[in-house]
Formats: structure tokens, C-alpha cells, sequence
């Protein structure tokens, strides 16, 4: 008998009686044109911010104004943003830890809580968005889903080895409760909105 | 209409002039009210305590005691919640079903029976409602601050019928005082903690009169009152409603 | 472990306990903010609340289809029984890769089978990081919150430990310096280490992945650099369905910290490639819990901590009281299940005040609990031997009338006549802190006989 086996048969033998799962048909709360609005509320109250980007103000150029003391700067999406170190030639993810700016794209944002999708195949290195000391997410503007039933709803969740909820930099306020902003792992994040019409992309 | 009084071990013994409020306000209210005699407890201090077969003794006396009265109205929330939620242990019954739905506090009866609308009292102070845990997370007779959901209060309601009284606002609407039975004595520094932080935030807001539906929280507060000699009177609502005074 | 008498040291300073009851209560509100920005909270706690009872009626199914999918997905699943073999399981995959540093983020399950000192006495180094456990860690102390197990730490205090252990200025306790420190510490760790053990806030079922919820973004920095990632969980924490995440991330980061998600919902479905991921399912003693009826709902638990920021005796007395791995009034109705004499004060320290109850995202009965609880200590004779006394003696009075009429005649009469010396002595615990009600000459029923004509 093994423990699997003996575990199973524990629940098998112990569990309760039949209960059924609920419905969960959402309500949606947010109007979609306040998708856009409710997003960046969220997202500066997460601590991150944001550049609108146009054919007049490019992604690269946001970028540029938003780190102009950063040199070290990885793009997972180079026709938008020239890095200065090529993702691809990266073989092993502790060298990323000297980037300074990661770029990358994110899927869908989500606006109830600045939410952004980002799965593996689009940041090369799984530890790209944590390791590099800043973090830039290049996002439709159109593609901001309510809420997180939403969210899962267009998801396959498992497709992605690995995928991730991005919802500011990162954070703590372990100490006395006071927030640090800027805790492991990026110590800012800037989203570029872009419009889905703009002729470049990725 | 016809109701029982049902009058808590410790306001028998201790603090009298809360039933004798009670029965004066029902009786203004129209109620002919009964009160048994050899009603003793409703066996709540013992299974709170951790021993409800030392309560069914009690708790079987008071189905008894009872059972034939159609009304049972006790100013005591966390009395009344002891019988509507823990009788069950005395299984299926019909006398013990007729108890468990027919024992109301004294503000539940006045808000969901007798449907209260105004009341002939005055009372112009300023007042600090303390809400009682068991009355308000356990008989819902205010929305907790907890939930979200829509906001009412049918014990401030009742409050604010009294000409002249003001219901003041505090900085924790329904924090937990401390009292909590056997808790006070056993857990006695947490829960001196406790009272005193309800006290403070009474008194940084004014407060002229402590009130609330269980003369058990208002004894703990009390007690910590006239020890630290603080500037506060302490009632059961029963007796603002009725006047202010038995 | 004495609940009351850890309390009352905690109390002695009482400056201190009001320092801690705020911060705790400031959370609290951070909750309540949160929630009310959800007008259907209410309606996604009976949701969450109704999926994890569904999952506890078909634990058994949902195990076999995430072990299913999860070793489709080239994920390696372990079963353990107790503490000792999930221990063993994880060091035994450590000793394989020659691992002699280890990263981890927090995982209670973890805390529970006492993992650290294991794998300490096996000669590996643990390093546990996220702020709060590295905190405590450093201090060599026990968190006292699961969700803040620094909590209970002043600034200053974090500032001197960190003078003292990572070489941070003499004095120094700003926050943000503070952090700024742990963090070029931290992250040399996680570039050095050999492997990686996180926690999982949720396994899902249908697609054998797993998800964890962090700020700081260590349990990912941890598993993205180390060759092997082992992930403990308990049993109870699989959900059915990727679509049932909906609900528990928008209950979990609201009602534990106020925020509406954490920064990082990382959601772990195969390995990179070249790199090993395990996942190690524990048992100890979930299974026996589960049979009981009056109990069982604690294991819809989703580890969130607000019943610890609402609770005014967790607030007042601090998480270290409980002297169990989880705290305040979910650790209060979890302990007993694992050893009822240890924590027979639990169930106790708590004015069953319902607060508790009342903001559980998946509402958990706790009060009730705890008012249950209270029954089988009383039932397995963990009660205070004068305690049981008097409760026979208080039983006995009030069930005849006339013993009850004439030991308050007799109360009353003793109040009155002793003398304030004798009323208030140690003994008298009432009165160390408040005065006795004023004896009234005449109980109600005595007014009642004479005042008007009785039935």
C-alpha cells in the first residue's frame, strides 16, 4: 500500500456528502468605455504608470523619457524597442540580472485590478520580468477585459508552460506595514498603451 | 397581546432595574406581560463555558418554564441567541421548536413584531450604542460592518425615536467589548484591553450615556468605568426607551 | 500552551499592544475598502464558498485528474502522508541534485511539517525569501502571521537585526533603506541557489497546473534561475476548474491585504525545459479532518489572514499566543484537530464575537467552530479541574429554582456585607481591573412578588 493508495482511500472513506458547484455567471460592473480609465486608476494605485504611445510618440521614444539613466535594456520585441542586449543570445537567465529596462508585450490587461497577461512566449526567459531592475509592458488598449472571470474566460491557461498575472512593480510592506515599492523583484513597471490601429507591430 | 418575560439570571440578581424598564416599556406598548417565577437561566454562561451538558439541566427548566407562552421577549441578545441557535441540543421537540422560534430580544420584538414608530420618552443626551456581538452578528439586528451590504440598524432606529437623544458615531461601530462570558475572567487582560479601547472610543467622541441590548457587555464596561472613575452613565437601552430611568 | 497567560505577558506592555492592535486593525479597514468596491462580494464569498465545499465532497476525483494532468505536463507528483514524509520526499529530491542551497517562498504547509530544521540538520542552507519569513528567520523566531510574519516586529527592531546580520547601518530604520538591503541580499541568494520550493495558493484540477500569489516576486525569482522547483501543498487546495480562479484571486489579495491581486499570480504548468518541477501533495492528518462533520469546513481555508486582522484578541495578544504554525481564529479550529490537550485554551481565547465568520472569503463557520471546539475539550476533560467545578456547581444551581433564588439572595447579601479588602483580592480576577456590580437589596423577582400580584 502506498501513501497515494492510503490517501485515497482516507478521503474516499471520509469525505462529506455530494455538494454542487455553484453558477458562477458574472455581472459585468465596469461599462467598456470605462474599461481603459478603470485600468490606469488601478494601475496607479498599484504603484505602476503609464505612457500612451501614437505614430508621434513611439513606444521607444515613452521609453527613452521614461528611463533615460537606464543602459543595460533587454526587448523581447524588437521591432518596437531596440535593446541593447539581444534576448535570444541570453542562454542563461542569472545573466539577465544586469538588465536594467525588460520590454515586452503583454496579452490583455485586466481592469479591475491593472492585471496583465504575460506568458512565457513572449518574454523568452521566464525570469526576465522579475530579474530585470525595471519592467515596461507594451499593451493594446482595446484588449482590457473587466474583470477576472473575464480574464479566464479567454485564457487557456494551460497552454503556456508558464504564464503570469503582471499587476505593478513589485512590492512589500513587511515592515511596520509602510509600503516599499520595489521589493525583489523590477522596482517600477511602465505600461505603454498602444493603439491597435497603429501600424507597428509586433 | 400576550408575552412572557423571560429575564436573564444576572439581570435578576444584578441588575433588576433593566427588567423592570423592560416590563414598564412592553406594558406601555400595550403587552400584557406574564413573568414566571421559577424561571432561573437560560443556561448560556455554562455551554458558552465549554460544558452544554451542564446547561441542559437549565435549558430544559426554561423549555418548561416556557412552552405555553406565545411570545417569550428577554432584554438580552446573547440570552435569546442561546435558545434560538443551541437548543437543537435538546432535539426535536415540539415545546423546544415553539421556544426556539418564539424567544425574541426585547429590540427584535419591538422591530419585527410590535413594528415600532415612535415611542412617548426624552432623553436629550448624547449617546454611544455599543453593539453587542451576539445581538448583531448572531441575530442580525444591525448590519455589521463587516458585510457589504445594504446598512440599517433597528436598535439606533429604536434609539432615535427617543425625543432629544443623539446617537453619536465611532471611530469602531461594532468592535467586540471584551466581555465574552467566562472569557472575561479567563482571558482577564485581553479583555480589560478590549473594554477599555471601547471605552476610549466612546469618550473621544462625547459620549454622555453607554448603551446597548445586553447588560452583560455593559457590566464589563462598567466595571472598567467606575474603577478608572470615568466620565460616562451607563444604561440598557430598554430603560432609555422607557424614559430613562425604571 | 497557555493562550491566557502568553495574552497576559503580551498585555504587560501596553503601549506595544495598542501599537499592534492598530496596525492590524488598519488592514482590517484596507479589507473593507477593498470589498465595497465589489458590489456582488457578499454573492463571490457563497461562490467561493460552495466550490470548496464541493471539492471537499470529491476531493478523492480531483486529486486523480490533477496528478493526471500534472504528470502529462512532465510535472513530477509526490504524495506524503505526514510531516516526516513530505520531509524525507523533499530532501530526498535535494540529496539527488546535490543541492546545498535552497530558496523558498512561504508556504504554511511547510511551516507545519517543520521543513527548515529538517533540511538544516541534513546540512542544507534554507533561505526563506520573502521579507516578512527572511525577518523572522534572521531573528530565529516563529511568524506570528501568515500573511505578515513580521507583523509584530517595530522598524527599529528590523533595523538592528539587519545591523546585525546583513551589516545595514547602526541606527538605521527606514523602511525603504531596509527593503533595499534585503533585496541586493535576497537576490544574491536566489542567483546562488541550487534549487527552488514554493507554496501553492491553488492547484487546478482540470489542468494540472498550480498558481502562486506573491508582492515581492520571490517565489518566481526562485523558480525561474534554480534547475529543480518542488511545490508543497495540502490537499485542500485544489480547485476544479481554471475558471474558479476568477473567483478566488478577486476574494484572496482583497481580503487579506486590501490590494484588489497581488503584483505576481504566477501560474505553473511544466517545467522550463532542461529543468525538473515537483509537486509534493500532503496529507497530515487533512484526510482524518475531513470526517468530521462539526469541523470539516476549516479545510476550505484559502490561507488569507483576515480573520486574524479582524480579531480583537489576536489584535491584543499577538500571533506568537497561539503557539501553533497558524494563528488567530482559523489556528484556533485547526490545532485541536492535531492535538486537543496542547491547545485545549485555543477554542477559549475568543469572545465568539463572530467577526471572524464574517469576513472569511469562503465563510468558514469559525464561531461556531470555536463554540464546538469548546464542547469536546470539555468532553476529553482538558478543562481546568476548578473550572469543571464550578460549571457542575452553576448546572446544578440552575436547574432548580430555589437553590437559584437563594444563592443570589445569599451573592447578594456577601456582596454587600464584606469589606472591600476582602471582595478584592488576587483571587477576585474580576476585580483586578474593574469593580463588581453594585448589589442591588431586592433581585427582579423579589420586586416583582411585592410590587405586583403574581400568577
Amino acid at each position: 500500500m502506498s501513501s497515494r493508495s492510503d490517501i485515497l482511500a482516507a478521503l474516499r472513506r471520509n469525505k462529506p456528502p455530494q455538494s454542487p458547484l455553484p453558477d458562477l455567471t458574472p455581472r459585468p460592473e465596469i461599462p467598456s468605455g470605462a474599461l481603459e480609465a478603470t485600468f490606469l486608476q488601478a494601475l496607479e494605485l498599484a504603484g505602476g504608470r503609464f505612457f500612451v504611445s501614437s505614430p508621434e510618440h513611439s513606444v521607444s521614444q515613452a521609453l527613452a523619457e521614461a528611463y533615460p539613466a537606464e543602459r543595460v535594456i533587454c526587448s523581447a520585441m524588437p521591432a518596437l524597442v531596440q535593446g541593447t542586449v539581444d534576448l535570444h543570445r541570453i542562454t542563461d537567465p542569472h545573466h539577465l540580472a544586469s538588465v536594467d529596462l525588460f520590454v515586452c508585450r503583454g496579452t490583455f490587461g485586466v481592469a479591475e485590478n491593472a492585471a496583465i497577461w504575460v506568458d512565457e512566449r513572449q518574454i523568452g526567459h521566464r525570469a526576465a520580468p522579475f530579474l530585470a531592475q525595471h519592467l515596461a509592458i507594451v499593451l493594446n488598449r482595446q484588449e482590457i477585459v473587466p474583470t477576472m472571470h473575464e480574464a479566464y474566460a479567454r485564457l487557456s491557461v494551460a497552454e503556456p508552460g508558464f504564464g503570469v498575472f503582471i499587476a505593478g512593480p513589485s512590492k512589500t510592506a513587511d515592515i511596520e506595514q509602510a509600503l516599499v515599492i520595489g521589493a525583489h523583484g523590477p522596482r517600477s513597471l511602465t505600461v505603454v498603451l498602444m493603439d491597435e490601429n497603429d501600424t507597428v507591430r509586433t | 397581546m400576550n408575552v412572557a418575560l423571560f429575564v436573564p439570571c444576572y439581570i435578576d440578581q444584578l441588575y433588576p432595574r433593566v427588567a423592570v424598564a423592560t416590563l414598564h416599556l412592553l406594558e406601555k406598548l400595550g403587552c400584557t406581560v406574564h413573568v414566571p417565577l421559577n424561571q432561573t437561566c437560560c443556561g448560556q454562561p455554562m455551554a458558552n463555558a465549554g460544558s452544554e451538558r451542564d446547561s441542559l439541566g437549565a435549558m430544559h427548566h426554561f423549555v418548561d418554564v416556557f412552552h405555553r407562552y406565545d411570545y417569550i421577549i428577554t432584554p438580552s441578545g446573547s440570552c435569546a441567541l442561546h435558545v434560538k441557535e443551541h437548543y437543537d441540543t435538546l432535539g426535536e421537540r415540539v415545546d423546544v421548536r415553539h421556544v426556539r422560534a418564539r424567544t425574541y430580544e426585547l429590540s427584535q420584538f419591538l422591530t419585527d413584531v410590535l413594528k415600532v414608530t415612535s415611542l412617548p420618552a426624552a432623553f436629550p443626551q448624547k449617546v454611544g450604542l455599543h453593539a453587542s456581538c451576539h445581538g448583531l452578528r448572531g441575530l442580525r439586528l444591525a448590519c455589521s460592518s463587516e458585510l457589504h451590504a445594504p446598512p440599517y440598524d433597528n436598535v439606533r432606529r429604536l434609539l432615535e425615536l427617543v425625543d432629544g437623544l443623539e446617537v453619536v458615531d465611532l471611530t469602531r461601530p461594532d468592535e467586540c467589548c471584551g466581555f465574552g462570558g467566562t472569557f472575561a475572567v479567563s482571558e482577564e487582560a485581553v479583555s480589560v484591553r478590549m473594554g477599555i479601547d471601547r471605552l476610549q472610543d466612546h469618550l473621544e467622541h462625547g459620549v454622555d450615556v453607554i448603551t446597548g441590548t445586553d447588560m452583560s457587555c455593559l457590566m464589563h464596561l462598567e466595571g472598567l468605568a467606575r474603577r478608572s472613575r470615568l466620565p460616562v452613565r451607563i444604561l440598557h437601552f430598554a430603560e432609555i426607551l422607557n424614559g430613562g430611568s425604571a | 500552551m497557555n493562550h491566557p497567560v502568553a495574552a497576559a505577558k503580551f498585555n504587560e506592555d501596553a503601549a506595544r499592544t495598542q501599537w499592534h492592535d492598530e496596525a492590524l486593525w488598519f488592514v482590517r479597514q484596507k479589507r473593507d475598502r477593498a470589498s465595497r468596491t465589489i458590489p456582488e462580494w457578499e454573492a463571490l464569498r457563497e461562490q467561493a464558498s460552495q466550490i470548496k465545499a464541493h471539492v471537499l465532497a470529491n476531493l478523492d476525483t480531483y486529486l486523480e485528474e490533477f496528478e493526471r494532468n500534472a504528470r502529462a505536463n512532465g510535472v513530477q507528483v509526490h504524495w506524503a502522508q505526514d510531516a516526516e514524509e513530505h520531509n524525507r520526499i523533499v530532501h530526498s529530491i535535494l540529496k539527488r541534485h546535490g543541492v546545498r542551497k535552497l530558496v523558498k517562498s512561504k508556504s504554511m504547509l511547510t511551516e507545519e511539517c517543520h521543513l527548515n530544521p529538517y533540511l538544516e540538520a541534513q546540512g542544507i542552507e534554507v533561505i526563506d525569501t520573502d521579507l516578512g519569513e527572511r525577518i523572522v528567520q534572521l531573528a530565529r523566531q516563529a511568524p506570528s502571521h501568515i500573511v505578515m510574519p513580521a507583523i509584530h516586529f517595530r522598524k527599529e527592531e528590523i533595523g538592528e537585526l539587519f545591523h546585525d546580520r546583513l551589516g545595514t547601518e547602526a541606527g538605521n530604520a527606514d523602511p525603504q533603506y531596509l527593503t533595499e538591503a534585503a533585496r541586493q541580499h535576497l537576490r544574491a541568494q536566489f542567483l546562488s541557489a541550487d534549487a527552488a520550493l514554493t507554496g501553492v495558493n491553488f492547484a487546478i484540477a482540470e489542468t494540472g497546473g498550480f498558481v502562486v500569489c506573491t508582492n515581492e516576486g520571490n517565489a518566481d525569482l526562485g523558480a525561474h534561475l534554480a534547475p529543480v522547483h518542488i511545490a508543497c501543498m495540502g490537499l485542500e487546495k485544489i480547485i476544479p476548474r481554471a475558471e474558479h480562479l476568477g473567483v478566488f484571486l478577486r476574494l484572496l489579495a482583497r481580503s487579506a491585504t486590501g490590494q484588489a491581486i497581488t503584483t505576481y499570480s504566477s501560474h505553473f504548468h511544466r517545467p522550463r525545459p532542461g529543468t525538473e518541477m515537483h509537486i509534493v501533495l500532503v496529507d497530515n492528518v487533512r484526510t482524518e479532518h475531513l470526517a468530521r462533520e462539526d469541523f470539516r469546513a476549516a479545510l476550505k481555508c484559502i490561507r488569507c489572514g483576515a480573520c486574524m486582522n479582524t480579531c480583537p484578541v489576536y489584535r491584543r495578544s499577538g500571533g506568537h499566543s497561539y503557539g501553533y504554525v497558524v494563528p488567530g481564529p482559523i489556528g484556533a479550529i485547526l490545532a485541536p484537530a492535531r492535538d486537543l490537550k496542547t491547545y485545549a485554551t485555543l477554542p477559549f481565547a475568543s469572545t465568539l464575537c463572530g467577526s471572524c465568520s464574517d469576513v472569511c472569503p469562503v465563510k468558514i463557520d469559525i464561531h461556531t467552530q470555536l463554540y464546538k471546539w469548546r464542547q469536546v475539550v470539555t468532553e476529553a476533560g482538558f478543562l481546568p479541574r476548578e473550572k469543571r467545578l464550578m460549571l457542575r456547581l452553576a448546572g446544578r444551581l440552575f436547574k432548580y429554582p430555589h437553590l437559584y433564588q437563594a444563592a443570589g439572595r445569599w451573592g447578594r447579601r456577601l456582596l454587600r456585607k464584606l469589606p472591600r479588602r476582602m471582595l478584592y483580592t488576587p483571587l477576585n480576577a474580576w476585580g483586578r481591573a474593574r469593580e463588581l456590580p453594585e448589589p442591588p437589596r431586592q433581585s427582579f423577582r423579589e420586586w416583582y412578588i411585592e410590587n405586583r400580584k403574581p400568577e
